[in-house]
């Protein structure tokens, strides 16, 4: 079983007078212990919502509303009562935010900020607490921890700042990491440190990671399987390799269609995804990408397209995919059928090695799957 | 931090010296003078003279301003024409009645007003917050002589709760140390003293603090809302803290900043003095003091107790700024 499940995760903010705003509409996703799992979109295509639902954080307001499950090891987040989150929070389910600086608490040393999550749940105290503390910004690559342990957080350096944030995250030895853009807020050798920090603690540990960006070079250098998100759904999941390869989804060819490439030639345009994240059709209406996609067929509206679900353990959401090269559409279909491939395992018909359909990306997921 | 302390209070020498001259001249283009008050409208002008003679007032301004400036250094302030006691006195004897009601005052205020503003801001748009936000905008509007006769109408006179009036019973016989009534009791073990001076205190600090306590209720709220909204206390409560330790470590702590600025510019306007509710519980204060003196254009006295009142507000302010430093490590001091 998955050590995390997400159940058709919908979030929903109501105001008087205003329309509602479905942020979240129908989530689904997995995580497995020890995996890495990337949450992909555009700003506001509802990643952070999905993993601020899950860990209970939403704001209260009135007007809002959470349905649908995130079992975590058997527990459904979403039903238990205010207590027993708290106790799951920050020990068995930690998460990293975006901008260290204003994650930060401005007046409270960085020792006290870490030291208060070994106290609260492993009920450490005093110079115990403290050493360990010191032991763990150690771990994330804090020099001279002691003396850190005295700062504030306007006397750290952005990437310090994260790091501390990652070690108290981690302080519990938390199996589920939930990591929302981590790095944005970085300058960009800052961002390839951080990432390999989070690799290796991922890889020591055995805890799993969900890493939320909208940045698909990230998602290329760790996530095991990836979701995409586009206007509060998952449009499409497949593990790394045959979604850099071969997207299906049209808004993930968009996606990294629209990757600046460093062998495009002089003078040639990006490839933006027309339209803004904003012009999105209410899903009942049909595929919420319709009025951007170019592949847009008149099936697109009138109802949501369907979950597709093929044989090599992908899904997405469309009626009129990406073709994969080298096979009709009728040819897909009798790939399709189940049994003949293992779950998981991708079969040699699927994934021919040339060309790949976003030459750009081709190099960081053709490097060996990372465990 | 010694060199701040040291820096701000040689500050405080220019302030005094401009404030001694805007005053010196204020007070003398005040119609009327010190011998209108002791003769009345029927003085002779040459009894005038006399009195103006003996007082020193018929000197240039000049000459008068230079003999208060060296008096001022050996620290004198003169003698009180009303009263015909030294000003230091008078200031020591009526002072301590103002402090202890500021203190208490203070105390109703950010003791009840600090809770108030935290819940009004975490129970938003519901009850208890529309109640806090009209309560302390009546608060405001009411004035707090209003407010005192009907504290004194209601607890003392009708219920019998608390004195009407005065600092202490004289009956008790208390013994007198610092004329800090309630400390003197403590510090005699005379408990009866100060429980009865503290009663006292009761309903005019009740009355004083009206204004402050609607003013902190508000700051703290939009205090307290303002960082409820930041991202470390999200951080906090992903961390599965306790709700106490996110509010007090998390919330609090980072919104306490602009209440104590409020704070300490309230305190410093109650350390000059509550004229008018002094008046409505005869409390020996310096309010109804100085306001006796303005009448008598007792220069000596204005003069005095301004410049000291000056500067309690300036050390009072100080404190303030030292307890930045306290409260948040990126504002240093200096």
């Amino acid at each position: 079983m998955a050590l995390l499940d997400v159940e058709d995760l919908s979030v929903t903010f109501a105001r008087r007078g205003q329309r509602t705003v479905r942020a979240v509409d129908g989530v689904s996703f997995s995580v497995d212990a020890g995996e890495v799992v990337g949450l992909v979109g555009e700003s506001g295509c509802g990643k952070s919502v999905t993993s601020l639902a899950i860990m209970g954080l939403l704001p209260k307001q009135p007007g809002l509303q959470v349905a649908g499950k995130a079992v975590f090891d058997g527990t459904d987040l979403l039903q238990i009562d205010e207590r027993s989150r708290r106790d799951i929070r920050g020990r068995d389910v930690a998460m990293i935010f975006q901008d260290p600086l204003s994650s930060l608490n401005p007046v409270v040393p960085i020792g006290l900020q870490v030291t208060e999550v070994l106290t609260r749940h492993r009920g450490m105290r005093g110079e115990a607490a403290s050493k360990e503390a010191a032991q763990l910004l150690d771990r994330v690559g804090i020099p001279d921890p002691k003396r850190r342990l005295k700062e504030y957080p306007h006397q750290l350096s952005g990437g310090m700042r994260q790091r501390a944030l990652i070690a108290m995250a981690v302080a519990c030895q938390p199996r589920l990491l939930i990591a929302d853009e981590p790095t944005t807020a970085l300058d960009v050798t800052i961002q390839a440190q951080i990432l390999e920090l989070l690799k290796d603690l991922v890889r020591d540990s055995g805890t799993a990671l969900v890493m939320i960006t909208h940045d698909l070079g990230v998602v290329a250098g760790m996530c095991d399987t990836i979701n995409v998100l586009y206007g509060g759904r998952v449009v499409e999941t497949a593990r790394r390799r045959p979604l850099f390869r071969q997207p299906r989804h049209p808004y993930t060819v968009g996606l990294l269609g629209s990757v600046p490439r460093l062998d495009a030639g002089r003078g040639e345009r990006l490839n933006p995804i027309p339209g803004s994240v904003r012009d999105l059709l209410p899903w009942p209406d049909g595929c919420a990408f319709a009025p951007r996609c170019d592949r847009r067929v008149d099936a697109c509206l009138g109802e949501p397209p369907e979950l597709v679900l093929t044989h090599d353990g992908r899904s997405y959401r469309c009626v009129n995919p990406a073709p994969l090269p080298g096979l009709t559409s009728g040819d897909e279909v009798r790939a399709a059928v189940p049994g003949q491939a293992t779950p998981g395992s991708v079969p040699a018909q699927a994934v021919p090695d040339e060309p790949p359909a976003v030459p750009g990306l081709a190099a960081a997921p053709s490097e060996e799957e990372t465990p | 931090m010694f060199r701040f302390i040291v820096r701000r209070l040689l500050q405080l020498i220019p302030t005094l010296f401009g404030l001694s001259i805007l005053l010196f001249i204020w007070l003398r283009r005040l119609p009327g003078g010190p011998e209108t008050a002791i003769l009345g409208e029927r003085g002779t002008p040459e009894m005038r003279a006399a009195i103006r003679r003996n007082l020193g007032l018929d000197e240039p301004i000049l000459i008068q301003y230079g003999r208060f400036v060296r008096r001022m250094i050996r620290l004198d302030l003169g003698t009180s024409i009303s009263t015909k006691r030294e000003v230091t006195t008078e200031f020591l004897q009526r002072f301590p009645g103002t402090v202890e009601l500021t203190i208490t005052a203070m105390v109703i205020a950010v003791g009840i007003g600090i809770p108030l503003g935290y819940l009004a801001a975490r129970r938003r748009g519901r009850f208890l917050d529309h109640a806090s936000v009209g309560g302390s905008l009546i608060g405001i509007c009411i004035p707090v002589f209003f407010l005192a006769y009907i504290l004194k109408a209601i607890f003392s006179e009708n219920l019998g709760w608390f004195p009407s009036s005065g600092r202490q019973d004289p009956t008790i016989g208390a013994t007198r140390i610092t004329n800090f009534f309630v400390l003197d009791g403590l510090m005699t073990r005379e408990w009866d003293a100060a429980a009865d001076a503290l009663m006292h205190l009761v309903l005019p600090a009740l009355a004083l603090a009206s204004i402050p306590l609607a003013i902190i209720v508000r700051i703290t709220r939009a205090s307290v809302l303002e960082v409820l909204n930041e991202d470390f206390v999200r951080t906090a409560e992903a961390k599965g803290l306790t709700e106490n330790v996110v509010r007090r470590r998390h919330v609090l702590r980072n919104a306490m900043l602009p209440v104590v600025t409020s704070i300490g510019l309230l305190t410093g306007g109650l350390l000059s003095g509550a004229v008018l509710t002094e008046t409505v519980f005869a409390f020996s204060g310096i309010g109804a003091f100085l306001a006796d003196s303005i009448n008598q254009r007792d220069y000596p006295v204005l003069m005095g107790f301004i410049m000291i009142i000056a500067v309690v507000y300036v050390l009072v302010n100080l404190i303030v700024d030292l307890s930045y430093s306290l409260i948040d490590p990126r504002v240093r001091v200096r």
